[in-house]
């Protein structure tokens, strides 16, 4: 078997600066073109994995290892990582006024082509139409300034379509579902498998609540995050389990460890 | 500096041109402002007997006035008025050569894609002979039009009577320090009159006209615009004025007739060493709508506030300006709207960014005057912050002495947030790229005004002077 998409080992962070860790031994593997559901309660560790993994300066990683296609990435800046292949879909995406869609995105584009490579403004603008229709976005939609005075679920379908335009080896999706409508779930989790389509290789690893999505996106693994730690993994019927039973049954488990 | 070799040769070139009469003594730039020096600026000029004894007038009014004391430190200034040449003739000033700019603006030229015939008139070592084909053919087609567009010696040379009705009219002398200093010993400038009705479609940019005297530390210019009159002139480009000076103080001077429009925009990047203070003033009748659009980099000290007379029934002015202040810079901008008449509005809008030790103020001023019933202001004045260590401040002065008018006041500071930039770098943008986008995002609402390849060299600017790398 080859070497994993992404391979962590006893992955230990915490807030730079401070002294409790937030993360606290994670391991967790996951293979090209496999969909891993990460769930777990609130504050246990999931965006903080996410934001690690994507290399994010406010953390500070105190033990362990990120391999991404076997290299590690720690020591990597977050815009190496992204133009290694790997792309987080924010839970709480920033607001950048003054700056539109269609020019931020075709300069992160062009931030991964050689100079004198650089996409066209046409051939960027036909790539943006089509994927933003496969996202069923108003095509006025690439105009507006990123983020800014977005809803929610507006907010969700633009990270999606980033990760479309973008194409990465790795998509981390944060909650990419809470705050969407019923319709725009299933816009947003076809959109999602018809990039898997597209791209048999591309490993997912989605964070979420909710085994709604898990209806759409079938994944091939579901672990649960507890205090810092994956406390238990298993097949898509682990996110079944949860969805009836809850977390106390873990809670008592990690308890009596 | 190269400039003393100059002045040492220039008894002989007054001789040889023969600007020498029996009651004249052989001119010599001396450093300094006296009587004397004034007198040689009007004599050199031919100007009629009026002008000399206006500049004389304001060189007394110039003595009487303090320095001021609010806005930016201006105690090191008077030190470094003693050290200036306040008059070179044209020619002079054109007897530089490309040898002695400084590395740093050539490389800043390169990196800016000036091309290599442009350097040299942007550094003032030679004329621009490509602007200047545009200009004359343009020209053309503005005198059919019956514009005039001139040199403001010309303006007044060719067009005494028009010049004199105008002039000082919306700056007197007396206003404040600098203006009394600036009529005293003004040189270089435009003239503009746009007749009644005129459209002119394309800009009217000084930077054409300007190559032959390259712009003057006492820059003056008059605009007047007819009624129902609409033009957009242009001042200044975004290349950094290199220039030996260390002083600019300019008086500008607009007239917007009932149901005109006017647009004056002006991006100035001055090197570091530069005091730059400058009277801007519009006086805005019936109907009229003036719009000034102002780009302030670089300098030490910029102390610049256009203004709107607001003076006839639903008068219109609007300011929009962006300052950057890097490190060591203060930029003390902002606007002034008077509201004279009733039912006039008027909308400030002004963008600063900070970076290491620079200060940016915003200064505004609003006075609406008992009667003008129904006046409508708005200033919403933003601040963008790069780092820990730049400073702004706002200072908003507000004097309403009629109770229908409605003035709003919104004034942000912002700094670049951490997550904004991780946003960006997480989609492969390097720390500067993301540092740059979210700088242009925030003046974009201002940018957005301006003619498209300003704004793209404005950005361009910006770049490069949060790389540090601009002299
Ligand atoms: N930058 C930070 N500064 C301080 N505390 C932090 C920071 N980032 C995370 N934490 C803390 O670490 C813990 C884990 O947070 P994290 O956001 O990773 O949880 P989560 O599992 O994503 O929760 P949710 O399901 O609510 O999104 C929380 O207690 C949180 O307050
Ligand atoms: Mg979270």
């Amino acid at each position: 078997m080859s070497e994993p998409l992404l391979s962590i080992r006893g992955l230990r962070a915490k807030v730079d600066g401070e002294d409790g860790e937030i993360l606290r031994g994670v391991d967790l593997d996951v293979q090209r073109g496999e969909v891993h559901a990460l769930m777990g309660p609130n504050g246990s560790g999931k965006s903080t994995l996410a934001k690690v993994i994507a290399g994010h300066p406010a953390y500070e990683v105190t033990a362990g290892e990120i391999l991404f296609e076997g290299e590690d990435v720690l020591e990597l800046e977050p815009d190496e990582r992204s133009r290694a292949g790997i792309f987080l879909a924010f839970q709480y995406p920033a607001e950048i006024p003054g700056v539109s869609i269609a020019n931020f995105l075709r300069t992160a584009v062009n931030a991964r082509l050689g100079e004198g490579e650089e996409m066209d403004v046409f051939g960027f603008q036909r790539t943006l139409t089509e994927k933003m229709e496969m996202l069923k976005m108003d095509p006025g939609f690439a105009a507006r300034y990123v983020n800014d005075g977005f809803s929610g679920g507006e907010k969700k379908r633009n990270e999606i379509l980033q990760m479309a335009v973008l194409r990465p080896a790795l998509g981390v999706l944060d909650e990419t579902d809470s705050g969407l409508d019923i319709d725009a779930l299933k816009i947003v989790a076809s959109g999602v498998n018809r990039l898997s389509e597209a791209d048999e290789a591309l490993g997912v690893l989605l964070i979420t609540h909710y085994k709604r999505i898990l209806n759409y996106i079938r994944p091939d693994r579901v672990h649960v995050m507890m205090a810092g730690r994956i406390a238990e993994s298993g097949g898509a019927s682990l996110a079944d389990k949860l969805e009836a039973e809850g977390y106390d049954w873990l809670h008592r488990a990690v308890a009596a460890v | 500096m190269p400039r003393n070799e100059t002045i040492t040769e220039l008894g002989l070139d007054e001789y040889k041109y023969g600007f020498v009469t029996e009651d004249q003594p052989v001119f010599k730039a001396v450093p300094g402002l006296s009587e004397d020096i004034v007198r040689q600026i009007s004599h050199h000029k031919e100007e009629p007997d009026w002008m000399l004894e206006f500049r004389l007038k304001a060189l007394e009014v110039y003595y009487s006035k303090p320095m001021p004391k609010w806005g930016g430190d201006l105690s090191k200034l008077e030190d470094t008025l003693d050290e200036i040449y306040f008059y070179l003739k044209p020619q002079d000033q054109m007897e530089r050569s490309w040898d002695d700019v400084p590395q740093e603006i050539k490389d800043t030229f390169e990196k800016l894609g000036i091309p290599e015939a442009e350097r040299k008139a942007l550094a003032g070592v030679g004329a621009q002979y490509e602007s200047e084909m545009v200009y004359h053919s343009l020209k053309e087609q503005w005198e059919e039009q019956g514009v005039i567009f001139e040199s403001i010696e010309d303006g007044l040379a060719k067009h005494p009577e028009l010049f004199r009705q105008y002039f000082s009219t919306v700056v007197p002398t007396h206003d404040n320090k600098f203006a009394a200093l600036n009529s005293a010993v003004w040189s270089g400038g435009s003239f503009v009159y746009i007749p009644k009705g005129v459209k002119v479609e394309i800009p009217l940019q000084a930077y054409f006209r300007v190559n032959a005297e390259r712009m003057g530390q006492f820059e003056r210019t008059l605009i007047i615009c007819e009624e129902g009159a609409e033009a957009h002139y242009i001042e200044g480009c975004t290349a950094p004025v290199y220039s030996t000076d260390s002083f600019h103080s300019g008086v500008i001077e607009i007239v917007v007739k009932k149901g005109a429009r006017f647009r004056y925009t002006t991006i100035q990047n001055w090197s570091n060493n530069m005091y730059n203070l400058v009277t801007q003033r519009a006086l805005v009748h019936e109907e009229a709508k003036m719009e000034w659009l102002d780009g302030n980099l670089g300098s030490k000290l910029t102390m610049k506030y256009p203004s709107c007379y607001l003076v006839g029934e639903r008068a219109h002015g609007e300011i929009l300006s962006i300052a950057y202040a890097g490190d060591g810079q203060h930029q003390d901008t902002g606007g002034k709207v008077i509201h004279a008449a009733p039912n006039t509005t008027s909308q400030i809008t002004s963008k600063s960014i900070s970076k290491g030790l620079g200060r940016s103020s915003y200064r505004g001023l609003c006075k609406v005057y008992d009667g003008a019933e129904g006046a409508k202001s708005n200033v919403e004045c933003d601040a963008l912050l790069l780092d820990e260590t730049s400073r702004t401040d706002t200072y908003p002065y507000i004097e309403i002495d009629e109770n229908t008018a409605s003035i709003g006041h919104e004034a942000t500071v912002s700094k670049v947030g951490d997550e904004q930039l991780f946003y960006l770098m997480s989609r492969g943008l390097d720390e500067a790229e993301a540092m740059a986008m979210i700088v242009r995002g925030f003046i974009e609402p201002v940018a957005k005004e301006l003619p498209l390849e300003y704004a793209i060299e404005l950005n361009r600017l910006i770049e490069l002077e949060m790389e540090g790398s601009v002299g």
